[in-house]
């Protein structure tokens, strides 16, 4: 067992509270930022892959998360983004500029996705950006001018100061370096006045708003944060993805990026990030796993949606705080070792409560 | 002006016989949500499911339509039942969003399911109205779509008198109003529970098999639920003449967006009534207005 003991006031909310987490993150960042050297070009472009879907899923974390608001259509924010990103850089706008304006018209639409949070929640939420992912996907289809419509359209090679980032090795620095500043950015942000108004809102919004929190603000805020990093995202994957059609961001995508911030464990970063890559490696698991099952099996093509949908079934009814929840649950026993206690985390008998009249 | 009134016409019967498949759909995903509180994401594909199960009774084992429409329905309902009864129930208690998240993963289960046993291909099958229409004042109808209206007519008069006439049907109405009331007097909500899964099952099996030979037996078939979320939205939460009136809307909504508006905008058109309507009037047309508790 670890006892904290301050000796200076900023101790007290360091990011990295002990030596031992400076060495663990540091050795993460090492590792990271070494693994172009000696890794496989396919690797490096299917890690970069995850790194941008971290980034997608903190963004909804944030959302979802933090902040207690549902949205089942991030998928629509990711398209916006990526869209964007590829017409203003077709445009002539430098890469460096693209991308930050690509996430500000992201956060744009997010601001107006947010404005009916106001008036509806919980399932009727869920509902309406569902409905919004459908109708952006059939939009981006039908706007030839702009989007190229289903025929798609080509993403130009990003370069910064006359070099080009177009390499998979190069560009995943781009992605690592995107991810760690929005995983900085965001853990310093839920530290600060609106991230805890975002928890506020998320716990009890009868209890934030008799606190001072203007509750419709902070929902919208949230929102217009949220779609503004995973249109960022979207940036990046335009750029993965080289070549854009509306079937890259359907209903899938947005029930994928759901998926790594349930099962990674609502309201943490590090759930987020630990969901996006679990989900994002689970087609390899997938195939791995095909290559032990019968040929007659194996050569079936639903069994990765199946195996999902079963990861998700069992975190949802036996981990419903994720992996940041099993986690923790590891770090505590190997802390308190011999004395851990199982009960810590015992689940109290729950009953049914209705919602119907909130 | 004689052709522009017969084509109004057409969409019109074509459009109830597609709302009609919303509704029987719709009623199905409000049964379970005014039981449980669990907004069912797994409909869909319990209609895939029975669609293509429908599929290979009538092809691979040569069985009449009538026995198949029977064997499905019970199938189909017994499977929802043991959901309920081994999965859903357990999360009672948590949050709304673990139910979404839930079916959603039921739902992907379902689809792999349906996708390895059965293939990926689009199949088809003939009922005993398919290629038969009927002339109608002077407007062509296919007879299965009449069969449809029919079939769905039916199902929710029955439902109708179950709820207010029949012991079990006032005992579901009494556990979906207060749980903890009914089990205090002796009504067995867990089993009304998964009963009702169960009913909401026949009618998701009963719309798949009709709604199959209308288009095809394919697993994109689990998108109506969407539609359905329109229609219930439209109609007014939590209730079932609700549900039919905004299913047979958006139905005709969709169709006459088909004609009558630009190309595309008969795919969007349920999604944006049901984000306006959400915003301007949550409540939909029947739904019973909740005040806002703290």
């Amino acid at each position: 067992m670890r006892y904290d003991y301050h000796t200076r006031y900023r101790h007290g909310f360091a990011l990295l509270r002990h030596r031992s987490d400076w060495i663990a993150y540091g050795l993460l960042a090492l590792v990271l930022l070494a693994i172009p050297l000696f890794a496989s070009t396919y690797l490096v472009g299917e890690l970069g892959y995850v790194l941008i879907l971290c980034v997608a899923s903190m963004g909804l974390m944030v959302l979802t998360g933090f902040t207690g608001q549902v949205s089942l259509g991030h998928a629509s924010f990711v398209a916006i983004g990526a869209y964007a990103h590829a017409w203003l850089m077709a445009q002539g706008v430098p890469f460096a500029l693209s991308m930050p304006l690509a996430g500000l018209i992201a956060a744009a639409a997010g601001l107006v996705v947010g404005i009916p949070a106001i008036r509806v929640s919980g399932l009727y939420l869920a509902m309406v950006t569902l409905a919004f992912a459908i109708v952006v996907e059939q939009i981006i289809g039908m706007w030839r001018g702009v989007t190229g419509g289903f025929m798609g359209m080509l993403v130009e090679t990003p370069r910064l100061m006359g070099y080009s980032l177009g390499a998979p090795r190069v560009f995943y620095y781009v992605c690592l370096f995107v991810a760690a500043l929005v995983l900085l950015a965001l853990a310093n942000l839920m530290r600060s006045g609106i991230g805890r108004a975002f928890t506020g809102v998320r716990d009890s919004e009868a209890a934030a708003f008799s606190l001072g929190i203007e509750v419709n603000r902070v929902k919208i805020y949230a929102f217009g944060l949220s779609a503004g990093i995973t249109g960022l995202a979207g940036a990046l994957m335009a750029h993965h993805i080289g070549y854009l059609t509306p079937d890259a961001f359907t209903l899938l995508l947005s029930l994928d990026l759901v998926l790594m911030v349930v099962i990674g464990g609502i309201g943490s970063l590090r759930g987020a990030i630990l969901g996006a890559v679990l989900i994002s490696l689970l087609p390899n698991a997938v195939s791995a796993l095909k290559a032990l099952l019968p040929e007659s099996v194996a050569r079936q093509s639903g069994l990765e949606i199946f195996v999902a949908g079963l990861v998700l079934a069992l975190f949802v009814l036996f981990e419903p705080t994720g992996l940041n929840g099993r986690w923790l649950k590891l770090r505590l026993l190997v802390e308190t070792f011999p004395l851990y206690r199982r009960d810590t985390f015992r689940r109290q008998k729950a009953y049914m409560k209705s919602e119907r009249n909130r | 002006m004689n052709t522009g009134l017969e084509i109004l016409a057409q969409v019109t019967v074509n459009g109830i016989a597609v709302g009609a498949i919303y509704a029987l759909v719709a009623m199905g995903i409000v049964l379970i949500h005014k039981a449980t509180e669990v907004l069912n994401f797994a409909h869909g594909d319990l209609l895939v499911l029975s669609a293509f199960s429908a599929w290979a009774l009538i092809h691979h084992a040569g069985l009449p339509f009538w026995l198949v429409l029977p064997l499905v329905g019970l199938g189909i309902g017994a499977l929802a039942y043991g959901l309920d009864a081994v999965v859903v129930r357990r999360i009672a208690g948590q949050p709304q969003f673990a139910g979404v998240m839930l079916t959603i993963a039921l739902a992907f289960m379902i689809r792999g399911a349906v996708s390895m046993g059965f293939g990926t291909e689009s199949q088809s099958y003939d009922t005993p109205w398919s290629g038969q229409t009927t002339d109608l004042l002077g407007v062509a109808v296919a007879d299965l779509s009449l069969v449809i209206m029919g079939v769905v007519l039916l199902i929710a008069a029955g439902l109708w008198l179950f709820f207010g006439k029949t012991r079990l049907g006032v005992a579901m109405q009494a556990a979906s109003q207060n749980q903890l009331a009914a089990h205090l007097n002796g009504v067995s909500v867990k089993r009304l529970n998964s009963l009702v899964w169960a009913l909401a099952g026949v009618t998701a099996a009963i719309a798949g098999i009709f709604l199959a030979p209308l288009s095809l037996v394919d697993t994109s078939l689990w998108l109506i639920t969407l539609k359905a979320l329109a229609a219930i939205v439209l109609g007014g939460f939590g209730s079932l003449p609700g549900a039919v009136i905004g299913g047979l809307l958006i139905g005709l909504i969709e169709q006459y967006a088909g004609v009558y508006l630009p190309d595309g905008s008969r795919d969007i058109a349920p999604y944006v009534v049901l984000i306006v309507v959400l915003i301007l009037r949550p409540r939909g047309i029947l739904g019973e207005a909740h005040g806002r508790r703290v």
